[in-house]
């Protein structure tokens, strides 16, 4: 294989329907601007049974891609098997680093390529900056506390990135793709996915959300949620909750935002009955712009949001949704 | 059927009192400790399946010396017995450190589930349990919903949380199953578990014990570094609205779109 030494890699991932993962094309174009900033190429790597879509799409985004056909990815949990294919093409190489994503199979990729190649790992990079190194941002205690990481001298690791921290934006050119063949047998026991269920999920998943509405204890129910949901669809937004909400089954867990469900960084979180107690926050005080509409002008949202409407969510949100229909 | 539980003290996050030590490291003198929130599910997860097949849980711990406290709350939810990994040389240790310790912890252990929780509050990081899995080579079945180990046919089931809902993993025991929140509400201890907890075993070990050499551990060999800290930009104060529901609506409407998010 050609050497690409120094290279900025990314593992990908895919959609169900073989796609690249919008969270991929966002570390690809953060990979990209990384190895401008480092004077080397940025690459990308595809593990799936068929690699070619999410292949093609991947070479918009940096100059060199390699696929692997590895059957053993679909009917198996994928990314244990994506990470030793992966890690056979990495461990003959020097990267620069190696940035996937934050969400559940990119953590699960990272966590076995530094088990494979005994390379060190820095999670949830908000941003990635060169410094002699690279130089990775991110948010910790909550959204408390901004910190700085580097590798040790002379290490290159592993980097997890947040999704939505970058936004995608292809190259001017398409980059190359080559064909890896997997190599030998796989090491690590392979999980069997006996049976896929689909569940009725958002339209959007909130990670990716550049606007979000929230909806807590104080929407009351799943019919309450049926106007978080209108106010969402008005604003081109998905509809995220609270704990206390997931807990009262009115809306599915994938949609809870806070310690024990996703951190995310909208431009816009509307909060609609939250009272933005610590759990909660922590998920959500990185968003661009923060609204709470809640009957108690003392709840903890008020001192961290931009605006507190206090009064009756349901007044005030159909009230919002008639402002909102009025202006389109 | 015999169940370990990877759980780690974290700085509770209701505190809100986190704070890095001049050098970069969590300063977990500066906030009480609290078993961490996804291990708690996970550990609910492990009780539940010896109450119906039998069995016993045992605890590990990573943590400085006062994880004991911590430790005996597992206890009284109804773990049986806890080890305490710790050692003066584990202080300022990065992932690998930790995933060699817990590594060495598990090889001294028989079992055949090893849980543990989707993160951790304070690192947030999500990847030792498939580098722990990866180093034992031991099946690796993440973001459980649901755990369903049919101990007849030596397999697990899990239900994982995929983006369009959920694959039904299996896989032979042993197996090493990091869950989420949907696995249910962990359960307080009752006052007889409380009593409980105070005469079960934990047992501590330090680096040596488990084999390991002090140098290849710790902040010492930590291959990563904290180069800086800073506050996030404050956010401006808030802007108070009360009115009729048109008053404020209207106060939203001008925000966004004076921000252009319409």
């Amino acid at each position: 294989m050609a050497g690409e030494a120094g290279a900025v890699w990314v593992v990908a991932e895919t959609n169900a329907d073989g796609s690249l993962a919008k969270s991929s094309s966002e570390v690809a174009t953060l990979a990209r601007a990384l190895a401008d900033e480092a004077g080397t190429t940025a690459a990308g790597i595809v593990v799936a049974a068929d690699p070619a879509p999410a292949a093609k799409e991947l070479a918009s985004y940096v100059p060199r891609v390699l696929t692997v056909g590895e059957p053993k990815a679909d009917g198996n949990a994928w990314a244990q098997v994506a990470a030793q294919r992966a890690a056979a093409i990495l461990a003959p190489e020097s990267p620069t680093v190696v940035l996937t994503g934050a969400g559940p199979d990119g953590r699960d990729v990272a966590g076995t390529l530094a088990a494979l190649l005994d390379r060190p790992v820095l999670v949830n990079a908000t941003a990635v900056a060169w410094e002699h190194g690279p130089s990775v941002e991110m948010s910790v205690f909550g959204g408390k506390l901004v910190t700085t990481s580097a590798f040790a001298d002379g290490e290159w690791g592993i980097v997890t990135v947040r999704p939505n921290v970058v936004t995608a934006e292809p190259a001017g050119s398409t980059g190359k793709i080559e064909s890896v063949k997997p190599g030998g047998e796989l090491e690590l026991p392979v999980v069997k996915v006996v049976e896929r269920i689909e569940a009725a999920a958002a339209a959007l998943p909130i990670e990716e959300a550049r606007i979000i509405v929230a909806g807590g204890r104080g929407v009351g129910g799943e019919d309450g949620f049926k106007l978080v949901q209108e106010i969402a669809d008005q604003l081109g937004g998905a509809v995220g909750a609270t704990r206390a909400a997931v807990d009262s089954g009115w809306i599915p867990y994938a949609q809870q935002i806070g310690q024990t469900g996703k951190i995310v960084k909208p431009q816009l979180y509307l909060a609609l009955g939250i009272s933005g107690a610590i759990q909660h926050k922590v998920g959500m005080q990185t968003a661009g712009t923060i609204i709470g509409v809640n009957r108690d002008p003392d709840a903890p949202i008020a001192e961290f949001a931009d605006l507190v409407v206090v009064g009756d969510l349901f007044e005030v949100g159909k009230a919002l949704l008639e402002a909102l229909r009025a202006r389109s | 059927m015999r169940i370990v539980v990877l759980t780690k003290p974290v700085p509770d996050p209701a505190a809100a009192a986190e704070k890095l030590t001049s050098d970069g490291r969590l300063d977990r003198a500066a906030s009480p400790a609290v078993i961490n929130g996804n291990d708690e599910y996970v550990l609910e997860a492990a009780l539940k399946l010896v109450e119906a097949h039998g069995g016993e849980v045992t605890l590990v711990s990573m943590a400085p010396p006062n994880a004991v406290e911590t430790m005996r709350k597992g206890l009284a939810m109804g773990a049986h017995r806890g080890v305490l990994i710790t050692d003066p040389a584990l202080v300022g240790s990065d992932q690998a450190s930790t995933i060699a310790v817990l590594v060495a912890a598990l090889k001294e252990l028989e079992y055949d589930l090893v849980l543990a929780g989707f993160d951790t509050s304070d690192g947030v990081g999500g990847v030792v349990g498939a580098a722990v899995a990866t180093k034992l080579k031991l099946p690796y079945l993440s973001s459980a919903a649901r755990i369903e180990p049919d101990p007849g046919k030596g397999t697990v089931r899990v239900r994982r949380i995929s983006a369009t809902g959920f694959d039904v993993l299996e896989a032979p025991i042993p197996a090493l199953i990091v869950g989420t929140q949907l696995l249910g509400e962990p359960r307080y201890p009752s006052l007889k578990g409380i009593m409980a907890a105070r005469s079960k075993e934990i047992a501590t070990r330090s680096v040596a014990d488990l084999g390991l050499d002090a140098h290849a551990v710790g902040g010492g060999a930590s291959r990563t570094k904290v180069t800086g800290q800073r506050k996030p930009p404050a956010r401006e104060a808030t802007k108070v609205v009360r009115g009729t529901p048109e008053e404020g609506a209207s106060a939203i409407v001008e925000l966004l779109a004076a921000r252009r998010l319409i």
